[in-house]
């Protein structure tokens, strides 16, 4: 396998240094090289890990797939990402969960994680095979109906309880569905004046509230998908302070964009939970620095072109986030100060990792740990442009927008994925992963 | 003018134009022959994907007495139905060549959707757009509060200090919405009344002031109380508990209509639901300006159609 040498890394404690890279782990100095990086006023940053990725396949191939998701990762940073189970079969039996894992390995751009579905079909009815999911190849931990809400309490209790055999933890999508009939946007002044159903920051707040007092009463992990309230925050708070087991995550575009963009019925910024207000995006931000949001997590949903170019209300939920997550939240939480690149590795690798029973992102710099880190320059800004999307759909808010930052480099399991800021092609990665 | 999609967007001396410009259309329809050749060579597109008979009726009256070729394509068993988009729609209106797209739509926002996606270079018109705007209809309002008050020396004049009380579903109200822009942007103050299940959250930033209470709004003296219509989807949705306690809570029947100051005006956009938000006596009154809102609802729909289309407010 070929050794790699980066030379002037700053790591993501500042210090700078070279780092090595042999038979696709972090290795001391010396041996022979085959390729130098030069990462002079880069910064080192452990590989990337989306808790929180909709790759489509099966069944909505037209959105995005295994391979296009993992390129559009890989281009943003990411080492790992975990696939949603909102698929067509649904990933909620151990074969499903399995070809997706095994898509994902074979293309080698990034660690695919499945995630399963918590109720068969997302039907909300009946617990899926959540056993057979874990004990697969797949290893399934983490477990999730997201776009949609396990409403029922008794089922989700069921589900709390149950994953407890395996250390799985369940990843909620927390909106109330009777309150969110209909709804299209934040529900305020601004939903009022431009007619759209609003989405009350309420439906979203008693649902968490419901679950981590759930949580508390079987003793489960509980995930908070895509927070989005201040509310949300508060409640979140109170909980880790009583030491329920719950984690929250908070995607880049809710720390960075507000309602104000749904102004114009652009319907790029069509997103569930919808953008919130000034007020709800402070708080956020504050809470993924004090530590009361653990992660963030892209929430990537990409969309084919009919699904967005339509009227508001008819339009699809959703955007994609992964080669613009980092730059978003260098946008809106590092060059304001509040987070320092160390608490990025935190947000964005190392704790999603943990969080869903990902091995070998705990110590990623140290000799011997596999090498998945990523090369960023935050020196630089570029306007945001479909040039820079790699996936198969291009609904990004950020488009024709100034961003931060840029991905120079990305090593995963000890070979490069993206080089001088470019992909690296596929038949060169497959060759890779199978010299590996 | 290049598109007419909100009044919140029009200033006080647009909105005062476009009154104005009414005033001349509606001349013309007094005259042997309706028509002026202003729009002549110019194709106006009714696009209607929402029924609604008299406003399109309304805007092929007004876009014919200006000459206009008028098309008229309602969504209902057309291609639409069958999957075509919005933006397959407005492509092929562009390439038959349309001058202008009176838009009605079932979601809040499609005319701006229209206007601002270059799938199209026509004007393009608010005839309605789910619960956001219905911007026509507030200046027919606005241009008959103005001429019951005014008489024939409205021209150039606005509405300050007009008191006007808007009672029934806020919430779901294109028309309240384009009204409490309008009317307070010409200098009127905006009362409304109803169920606080039916008010907007988040309403205290319109300029308005918001009340519960029918009698109450009525004993303040309104200038002009306009009813709403309530839709018969919204009896079943919980939002008031039966239509017989709606009526009797903010219907304006016999005792409310009368206990109105005199001159004061009554409105309704229509179609109403006599016996429910309105009584029978009160529709049909004298201070009713029901019908009139129908006949000038066409001067206005000419007026905006001829700014569009030949020329921009001077």
């Amino acid at each position: 396998m070929t050794s790699i040498l980066i030379t002037g890394a700053t790591l993501p404690d500042g210090t700078t240094g070279d780092l090595h890279v042999r038979d696709g782990r972090i290795a001391e100095a010396g041996g022979t090289i085959d390729r130098t990086i030069d990462a002079a006023g880069l910064t080192a940053l452990p590989g990337l890990v989306d808790l929180h990725t909709h790759l489509r396949e099966p069944g909505f191939e037209q959105s995005e797939t295994v391979l296009t998701g993992s390129r559009a990762a890989a281009i943003g940073g990411f080492t790992a990402v975990f696939a949603m189970a909102n698929t067509k079969p649904v990933s909620d039996t151990a074969g499903v969960v399995e070809q997706v894992q095994s898509l994902g390995a074979e293309h080698g751009y990034v660690t695919v994680r499945p995630i399963g579905a918590v109720t068969v079909g997302l039907g909300g009815t009946q617990l899926s095979e959540i056993g057979a999911m874990a004990s697969s190849r797949a290893q399934v931990r983490v477990f999730s109906d997201d776009g949609i809400c396990v409403s029922d309490p008794l089922l989700m209790r069921r589900a709390l309880e149950y994953v407890k055999t395996f250390d799985g933890v369940i990843a909620q999508h927390p909106q109330e569905p009777r309150l969110t009939e209909g709804a299209q946007m934040n529900e305020g002044e601004l939903s009022s004046e431009l007619g759209l159903t609003g989405w009350p920051a309420v439906a979203e707040e008693s649902i968490i509230a419901r679950d981590v007092l759930l949580a508390q009463h079987v003793g489960a992990r509980l995930h908070v998908c895509h927070v989005s309230t201040a509310g949300s925050v508060d409640v979140i708070r109170w909980a880790k302070a009583r030491g329920i087991q719950v984690t929250a995550e908070v995607t880049p575009h809710h720390l960075l964009l507000t309602e104000q963009l749904v102004r114009g019925y652009d319907s790029r910024f069509k997103v569930n939970p919808p953008l919130r207000r000034e007020d709800d995006v402070l708080a956020l931000r504050a809470a993924l620095a004090d530590g009361t949001i653990d992660i963030v997590a892209t929430d990537h949903a990409p969309h084919p072109l009919e699904a967005k170019e339509c009227a508001w209300d008819e339009a699809a939920n959703g955007m994609v986030g992964l080669e613009s997550a980092l730059s978003v939240v260098q946008a809106a939480v590092v060059d304001s100060g509040q987070l320092s690149f160390a608490d990025v590795a935190r947000v964005l690798s190392t704790k999603p990792a943990e969080i869903g029973r990902l091995a070998g992102y705990d110590a990623p710099f140290a000799v011997g740990s596999v090498a998945n880190f990523t090369l960023y320059d935050p020196s630089v800004s570029r306007t945001f442009t479909v040039d820079q999307l790699h996936g198969r759909s291009v609904n990004s808010p950020y488009l024709e927008r100034t961003l931060p930052g840029q991905v120079m480099a990305t090593i995963h399991n000890g070979y490069a994925t993206v080089l001088d800021g470019e992909l690296v092609d596929i038949e060169t990665v497959a060759a890779q992963v199978r010299h590996g | 003018m290049r598109h007419l999609l909100s009044t919140k967007d029009l200033s006080r001396d647009e909105a005062v134009a476009i009154l104005d410009i009414a005033e001349d259309m509606a001349d013309v329809a007094t005259r042997e022959v309706k028509k002026l050749p202003a729009l002549r060579g110019k194709t106006v597109v009714n696009l209607f994907f929402e029924d609604s008979t008299r406003t399109r009726i309304s805007f092929e009256a007004a876009a014919k007495r200006l000459s206009a070729d008028v098309i008229n394509f309602s969504a209902k068993g057309s291609s639409v139905s069958k999957g075509e988009s919005l933006k397959d729609t407005a492509q092929t209106l562009a390439a038959i060549g349309a001058d202008a797209v009176v838009i009605r739509h079932h979601a809040s926002g499609a005319p701006n959707v229209l206007a601002q996606s270059g799938w199209i270079d026509a004007g393009i018109v608010n005839a309605g757009d789910g619960t956001h705007e219905h911007p026509t209809q507030a200046l027919l309002d606005a241009f008959t509060i103005r001429r019951r008050l005014h008489g024939h020396g409205a021209r150039g004049k606005a509405l300050d200090g007009v008191r006007v009380t808007i009672v029934g579903d806020i919430l779901h109200s294109r028309v309240a919405r384009s009204n409490v822009w309008l009317l307070t942007t010409l200098g009127a103050e905006v009362h409304l009344v109803a169920p606080a299940t039916l008010v907007p959250l988040g309403i205290d930033g319109w300029p308005v002031t918001i009340g519960y209470d029918l009698d109450q709004a009525i004993a303040a003296q309104p200038d002009v109380i306009m009813m709403l219509r309530i839709q018969s989807e919204r009896m079943h949705a919980a939002f008031f508990p039966t239509a017989r306690e709606y009526s009797r809570q903010w219907g304006l029947d016999d005792e409310r209509l009368a206990k109105l100051p005199d001159g004061s005006l009554v409105m309704h956009p229509g179609p109403m639901n006599r016996g429910l938000e309105i009584s029978a006596n009160a529709a049909d009154s004298p201070r009713s300006t029901v019908l009139e809102q129908v006949a000038n609802g066409v001067s206005i729909r000419m007026a905006v159609l001829y700014l569009l289309l030949a020329g921009g407010v001077s």
